[in-house]
């Protein structure tokens, strides 16, 4: 099936009509870049009737500076956001993190709210439909066992948006707009965007849209940084992601937050980081770290690269980032 | 349901009923004759579908072709001028930076687009804009030749001018 559906796509010029022509569709979806979106509509994964295109909205594009905190539009491109020098100085991980999605050319179209509800992934599900019906299919789309872990009747599939990871460690929060309280807007911070739930990994209840992302300055002063590992160096998604955020003040260690993404149904901060706080950022402490991680990125089998190497490889590059970044 | 496109490609304005769902690829390709750019994963992985829209190179296999209204695309079929080809042409002719040829138009949007923002570029900056772009016969060595040679060849163009 790689072909497109019949479908009606609407260009709506604000939010409002955004939710509304969403509302007025029998299977509607929201298309931003459709990078990712496009390739499972083709693939058979996705069969809407509408498309609401997104990407047309002024109010949802743009970076803007408002004193305390940053404001990014949820349809803003990857590589405006890779691009800010405004990013870049305060939140160094979300703009490498946003850099390092995809290719260039995915960049030019691929959003960030894009980047946050990206669909989750799994070896068994981002297939062709002849592959899946092949295979019976699997538990998130059609089919009744999950091939990741035959047993259970959960779903896996491993969430691999980059810039996730690397606003939780900033705190952002996610300005959310739909049918509910008369069109009325509502924050939540970013992790509560998320569910452990390859099957159902976004709380956004039906025809709910992430219109902008508000990240506080950081007043510590503390450095950070974004790493994945993937199969491919120059497109591709992260095996294992890892944003981190350090500040040392006289020797020690006075703030680390670590999140990671590609490993599990939802991108989360890593528990236990207020242990290293106090201790010297020494070769002894960073392995400590680095075993940290690895205990908590509790991979599954998503992808052709086996489980065991992507623990290990989230531990590593935890380690790495911090000795290259304070 | 249809809806007039307008837009402008390789230049010259058009109005064309297209369907909702039609890719710009396919536009391109089965609507107006631009055979040019090449399909090839048909899922944003190898970029042989790479066309610039506003001068930024993005993938026509995942560009509904309406929601480019208004837009500016380029193809590879509207470089050459008055039969000549362009430098970035001639380099990847004359520094064989095409064997099969089917990434060529990809490799070459995405290099032109490239060489527009920044005319003198390191090897790293070429490597980094073709990063979404495979080929499979040259070990890209070639390519990268291919795409210093037109910097260097429109450089010298600029002292002549």
């Amino acid at each position: 099936m790689e072909f497109m559906p019949e479908l009606d796509l609407h260009h709506p010029a604000t939010v409002e009509d955004a939710i509304k022509a969403y509302a007025d569709a029998p299977d509607g979806r929201y298309l931003a870049g459709g990078s990712d979106m496009l390739v499972n509509i083709r693939r058979g994964i996705e069969q809407p009737d509408t498309l609401v295109y997104l990407n047309g909205i002024p109010e949802m594009h743009g970076i803007t500076d408002n004193g305390d905190h940053i404001t990014i539009g949820g349809a803003t491109i990857l590589r405006e956001v890779a691009e800010s020098d405004l990013l870049g100085e305060h939140f160094t991980a979300v703009a490498t993190a946003a850099g390092e999605v995809a290719g260039p050319s995915h960049r030019e179209y691929g959003t960030l709210g894009g980047n946050l509800c990206l669909d989750t992934r799994c070896v068994f599900y981002n297939q062709s439909e002849w592959w899946r019906a092949a295979n019976d299919y699997c538990l998130k789309y059609r089919g009744e066992i999950c091939h990741v872990a035959p047993g259970g009747k959960k779903c896996f599939a491993a969430f691999s948006g980059d810039v996730a990871p690397a606003l939780l460690i900033f705190d952002a929060e996610v300005e959310i707009a739909g049918p509910n309280n008369e069109g009325g807007r509502r924050r939540i911070p970013l992790a509560e965007l998320y569910n452990n739930d390859g099957m159902d990994h976004l709380t956004l209840t039906k025809g709910e849209l992430v219109v902008a992302v508000h990240i506080p300055k950081p007043q510590d002063g503390a450095s950070s940084g974004y790493a994945k590992s993937r199969v491919r160096g120059s497109i591709d998604f992260p095996l294992a992601g890892v944003a981190l955020r350090i500040a040392v003040a006289e020797g020690k260690i006075t703030d680390l937050r670590v999140a990671l993404t590609g490993i599990s149904p939802l991108p989360f901060l890593a528990k236990g980081m207020e242990k290293f706080i106090g201790r010297e950022p020494d070769q002894a402490c960073l392995e400590d770290l680095r075993d940290r991680i690895r205990t908590q990125a509790k991979a599954m089998k998503t992808t052709m690269t086996p489980p065991h190497y992507r623990r290990r490889v989230a531990g590593g590059l935890a380690q790495k980032l911090a000795e290259s970044i304070f | 349901m249809k809806t007039i496109l307008s837009l402008t490609v390789n230049g010259v304005e058009r109005d064309d009923v297209v369907p909702d769902n039609l890719l710009l690829v396919d536009y391109l390709r089965d609507k107006i004759g631009l055979t040019g750019t090449k399909i090839g994963c048909d899922g944003g992985e190898c970029g042989a579908c790479t066309v610039l829209i506003d001068g930024r190179p993005r993938h026509a296999c995942l560009t509904l072709a309406t929601t480019c209204k208004g837009a500016t695309v380029e193809t590879v079929d509207g470089l050459s001028r008055d039969s000549r080809l362009t430098a970035l042409q001639r380099g990847f002719n004359e520094k064989l930076g095409a064997q099969c040829g089917f990434c060529t138009p990809g490799m070459i949007m995405a290099s032109e687009a490239l060489l527009r923002r920044n005319p003198d570029p390191s090897e790293n900056d070429i490597r980094d804009a073709l990063a979404a772009n495979i080929c499979r016969c040259t070990g890209y060595v070639k390519i990268i030749e291919a795409v210093q040679y037109a910097a260097k060849a429109l450089a010298e163009q600029e002292l002549v001018a």
